[in-house]
C-alpha cells in the first residue's frame, strides 16, 4: 500500500481494501496465538481523541503497543485545545515531536482530512462526525469474512441511525465494495437523503430488511435523538427495529448479528440475542484490534512517511 | 479634466452601441460616435466594453469591530478592482450598523478612501436582535440606502410585517435574509447526497424557500417594497416569479457562486464553499440561470464575505460562513452567463448596475447617457486569466474560485470621472 494517511473508505482502492483485510486476518492469527511484532519499533503513535472513546482508543493503543510502537493519550480535556489550540496548531506540534502516526477522533466531518493536509504524519481516522469510521468497518468485514469466507451475495442489513452514523457510511461502502448486498433501515426521520448513491438499498420495515439477511448490525441508538424528534420513544423503537429472537427467523440459514458497541440492551438489541449463539459482538472487539494493528503496520511500511 | 473614450462598445440595459463618450467634470457629457476634443485624455477602447459601474447591493465590508478580515478602505479597493464604482455595505459589524451615527460614519470613510462610493444597510432592529426597529427615518437621512438584519433573519413575523410598513413610511427597501433557522438548525451544507455523503450536516431547501414565501406574503400584505438577498433555490425563484405576476412589489438577488457552482464543491471540505445559503444542486443552478434569462432575479450581488485564512483553516463546522467576492464577480458572471449565450451583455448591464441603481433609488448611475454620473468600467471581454486570491486587493483571501480560469477582465474604471488605480 502507497499511502500516507488512512482517512475512509471513500479513498481506498479495492486492492487496498483487500490488502489491509488479508494483513489483518495474519494478525488476528498473530494475537491468537499471543505473539507480537516489532514493525513499528521506535515509531510514537498518539492517538488525539476530541470526543469520548475508550473501546477505540484502547484498541488502537494496544495494537501500536503490539507492533512495538510507543503510545501517546492526548487528552483533549487536559490539553491545550481546551485553551483554545487548533487543530492545525496541535497538529504541528505533535509533528514537531516527531510523532510518527496520530489516530484522530473528531466530532466534525472531514476533521481528519484537514489534519492529514497539516502533519508530516501518518493519520488514521477514528472517526470524524457523520463522515467514517474506516477501522470500525474493516473489523465488520474482518469478523463477516473470517464466518463466511468471500462475502459475495452476502447481505447486510444495518438498521438503525443511519443518518448520524459513521459506522452505516463505512460500512455500507466496504461491505458493497466485498461484493455483499447492503440494505439500510430504520424510519425516515433517520435515513438520510441520497444514501442510496452510496450503493445501497434503503427499506422502512425492518422484518421485510431481514428476508434472506447473513449479517445484522444494529447501531446505537442514541436516546438524545428523542428530544430533536427523530423518533417517539424507546419502546416503540425497540418494536420496529429492534433486534429480537423472534424476528430474526427471517434470516437466512446462516446469519451473525454484529454490533458497533456500546450497546443498549432492550433499544436496538435484546440482551438475549447480545448474549446469544449468532452474536459476535466480542469477535468484533479482538478483530478491532487486528486491523488497527493492519493498517499501522500497512503505513509504516508504505514508504510514504 | 476631461476624459474621451474612443471607439467603445457602450453596453447599457437597453441595447448596445460603438460610439465615443466624452466625461467633463464627472459627469457623461457626450455620447456620440467620432468626438474630437482637444486636451482630453483619450483612452482607445477598440474591443473593450464599457459598461455603466457596477453596484453591488450586498457586501460585507467588516468595519467597525471585525477589520483583520476587511475595512472600508480595503474592501472599497476591491470593489475598484472588481469594476464596482458603487457598494453597499451590510450592517453586521461589531457593534451592528443600526443607527444615525454610524451611518454618517459610514458616508464618512467613503469619503475619505474615495475609492468605491460606500453606502451603509442599516439594521433592521436594534443590534440586529429582530425585536426593536432601528431608527429608519434618522438612518436615511443620515445615509442609509436600504435597511437589512443580513446575516440574520427577522424571525418574527409580526415583527418583519412592522418593518415592511415602517420601511414603506420612509421610502426605505427591506433586504430580507430570508431564513427559517428553525429548519436550517445546525446544518453547514446543502441537505442532500453530497451532505450524506460528506457527513456533514445539511440545511434544506425549504428553511430558504419557505422564508422566501413568508417574507413575500407579508410584503404583499403590507404593500411594501421588497428585496429578497441571496437566492438559491429552484423554489424561491418561483414563488418570486409567481409574486411578480401578482404584481407583489419584489425584488430579489442571486449571487455568482450560485450560478456557477454547485454543492459538488464541498465534497473535498474546502470551507470557502461553506457559505449561507449554502451551495445547492445543479437543478438549481439551472433554475438560478432560468430567473436570471427570464428577468425574475433582478439583481447580481456579491454577498462579498471576508474571512481571516486562520478562521477559514478550521474543522469545516467551526470556519465561518462565506466566500469573497468583489474581484471575481463580473468575470465569473461574464463567463458562465455571456459566453455560455444564457444571457446578453445588455442583461448583465441591467443585472449588475441599472437594477441595483433603480432598486437603490440612486437616479444619477446605473447607465451610460448624457447626464449621468461617469461611473464608468472598461472591460476586456477577450482576456483569459485564472484568479489567484493571494493578489486580491481585499484582505479576504478566502475565495471559492480560486485556481479558476475566467475570461473578462476589468481593465479601467472611472468613479465620478475620477480613473481609478485598479
Amino acid at each position: 500500500m502507497k499511502r500516507k494517511d488512512i482517512l475512509g473508505i471513500k479513498d481506498l482502492s479495492k486492492s487496498e481494501v483487500n490488502e489491509i483485510l488479508s494483513t489483518a486476518n495474519t494478525m488476528r492469527d498473530m494475537l491468537d496465538r499471543n505473539e507480537r511484532g516489532t514493525s513499528l519499533n521506535g515509531k510514537s503513535v498518539a492517538t488525539l481523541f476530541y470526543e469520548n472513546s475508550t473501546r477505540t482508543r484502547n484498541s488502537f493503543e494496544s495494537a501500536a503497543k503490539k507492533l512495538g510502537a510507543a503510545t501517546m493519550s492526548i487528552s483533549v480535556a487536559a490539553s491545550s485545545v481546551q485553551k483554545g489550540e487548533s487543530l492545525v496548531d496541535t497538529g504541528k506540534t505533535l509533528d514537531a515531536l516527531k510523532t510518527d502516526f496520530i489516530i484522530i477522533r473528531h466530532p466534525v466531518a472531514g476533521s481528519p482530512r484537514l489534519l492529514a493536509e497539516t502533519v508530516k504524519a501518518s493519520v488514521i481516522n477514528a472517526g470524524d462526525g457523520m463522515n467514517e469510521h474506516p477501522s470500525q468497518a474493516f473489523l465488520d468485514a474482518l469478523t463477516a469474512t473470517r464466518h463466511f469466507g468471500s462475502l459475495a451475495e452476502k447481505k447486510v442489513v444495518i438498521v438503525g441511525d443511519i443518518k448520524h452514523s459513521r459506522v452505516a457510511r463505512s460500512d455500507v461502502l466496504l461491505f458493497g465494495m466485498l461484493g455483499a448486498s447492503v440494505t439500510v433501515c430504520g424510519p425516515y426521520t433517520l435515513l438520510p437523503e441520497g444514501i442510496d448513491s452510496l450503493g445501497c438499498e434503503v427499506e422502512t420495515d425492518f422484518d421485510r430488511a431481514l428476508d434472506g439477511a447473513n449479517m445484522v448490525i444494529p447501531l446505537r441508538l442514541q436516546l438524545e435523538r428523542m428530544d430533536q424528534a427523530f423518533f417517539s420513544s424507546r419502546e416503540e423503537y425497540h418494536e420496529y427495529y429492534g433486534v429480537n429472537e423472534k424476528r430474526l427467523k427471517a434470516c437466512a440459514d446462516d446469519f451473525i448479528v454484529m454490533h458497533p458497541g456500546p450497546i443498549n440492551r432492550g433499544a436496538e438489541i435484546a440482551g438475549d440475542v447480545a448474549d446469544g449463539a449468532f452474536s459476535v459482538i466480542e469477535e468484533q472487539v479482538t478483530n478491532g484490534v487486528a486491523v488497527r494493528m493492519a493498517m499501522l503496520q500497512l503505513l509504516a511500511t508504505s514508504g510514504e512517511i | 479634466m476631461m476624459t474621451l473614450l474612443k471607439h467603445a462598445t457602450v453596453v447599457n440595459a437597453d441595447g448596445m452601441i460603438e460610439t465615443d463618450v466624452l466625461i467633463d467634470n464627472g459627469v457623461i457629457t457626450h455620447v456620440t460616435p467620432n468626438i474630437e476634443c482637444f486636451g482630453a485624455e483619450v483612452i482607445d477602447c477598440d474591443g473593450k466594453f464599457v459598461f455603466p459601474g457596477f453596484i453591488d447591493m450586498h457586501c460585507h465590508l467588516r468595519e467597525p469591530g471585525q477589520t483583520h478580515k476587511e475595512d472600508i478602505e480595503s474592501g472599497s479597493k476591491a470593489a475598484i478592482a472588481g469594476g464596482f464604482t458603487t457598494v453597499c455595505c451590510m450592517p453586521n459589524t461589531t457593534p451592528p450598523l443600526d443607527n444615525a451615527a454610524m451611518m454618517n460614519y459610514v458616508r464618512s470613510r467613503s469619503n475619505a478612501c474615495g475609492n468605491a462610493e460606500v453606502y451603509p444597510i442599516g439594521c433592521i432592529t436594534r443590534g440586529q436582535s429582530g425585536k426593536e426597529l432601528c431608527e429608519f427615518g434618522k438612518m436615511k437621512a443620515a445615509g442609509a440606502i436600504a435597511v437589512s438584519d443580513d446575516g440574520l433573519p427577522v424571525s418574527d413575523g409580526s415583527v418583519m410585517l412592522n418593518a415592511l410598513k415602517y420601511a414603506k413610511t420612509f421610502g426605505l427597501t427591506v433586504l430580507s435574509h430570508s431564513e427559517d433557522k428553525s429548519i436550517s438548525g445546525s446544518g453547514v451544507v446543502n441537505a442532500g447526497e453530497n451532505a450524506t455523503v460528506s457527513g456533514l450536516r445539511g440545511i434544506p431547501k425549504t428553511a430558504e424557500s419557505a422564508a422566501v414565501a413568508r417574507d413575500v406574503l407579508l410584503a404583499e400584505e403590507a404593500g411594501a417594497r421588497l428585496h429578497v438577498c441571496h437566492v438559491s433555490t429552484a423554489e424561491s425563484v418561483e414563488i418570486i416569479r409567481s409574486a411578480k405576476k401578482r404584481g407583489v412589489a419584489v425584488t430579489c438577488e442571486t449571487c455568482p457562486h450560485y450560478f456557477a457552482a454547485t454543492d459538488d464543491e464541498i465534497l473535498s471540505y474546502n470551507t470557502n464553499a461553506k457559505i449561507n445559503p449554502p451551495l445547492r444542486s445543479s437543478e438549481d443552478v439551472d433554475a438560478i440561470i432560468a430567473g436570471l434569462t427570464d428577468g425574475t432575479i433582478d439583481v447580481i450581488a456579491t454577498d462579498h464575505a471576508p474571512h481571516h485564512f486562520d478562521e477559514k483553516n478550521k474543522e469545516f463546522d467551526y470556519a465561518p460562513f462565506g466566500t469573497v467576492g468583489l474581484e471575481t464577480a463580473f468575470a465569473v458572471a461574464y463567463t458562465r452567463l455571456v459566453l455560455t449565450e444564457a444571457i446578453k451583455p445588455t442583461d448583465l448591464c441591467r443585472l449588475m448596475s441599472t437594477m441595483p441603481a433603480t432598486i437603490l433609488g440612486l437616479s444619477d448611475r446605473g447607465r451610460i447617457e448624457v447626464g449621468a454620473r461617469a461611473d464608468l468600467v472598461i472591460v476586456d471581454p477577450d482576456a483569459e486569466f485564472t484568479v489567484d486570491a493571494h493578489s486580491f486587493k481585499s484582505k479576504g483571501k478566502n475565495s471559492l474560485f480560486d485556481g479558476w480560469r475566467l475570461n473578462g477582465k476589468i481593465v479601467d474604471v472611472f468613479v465620478k470621472g475620477e480613473r481609478k488605480q485598479i
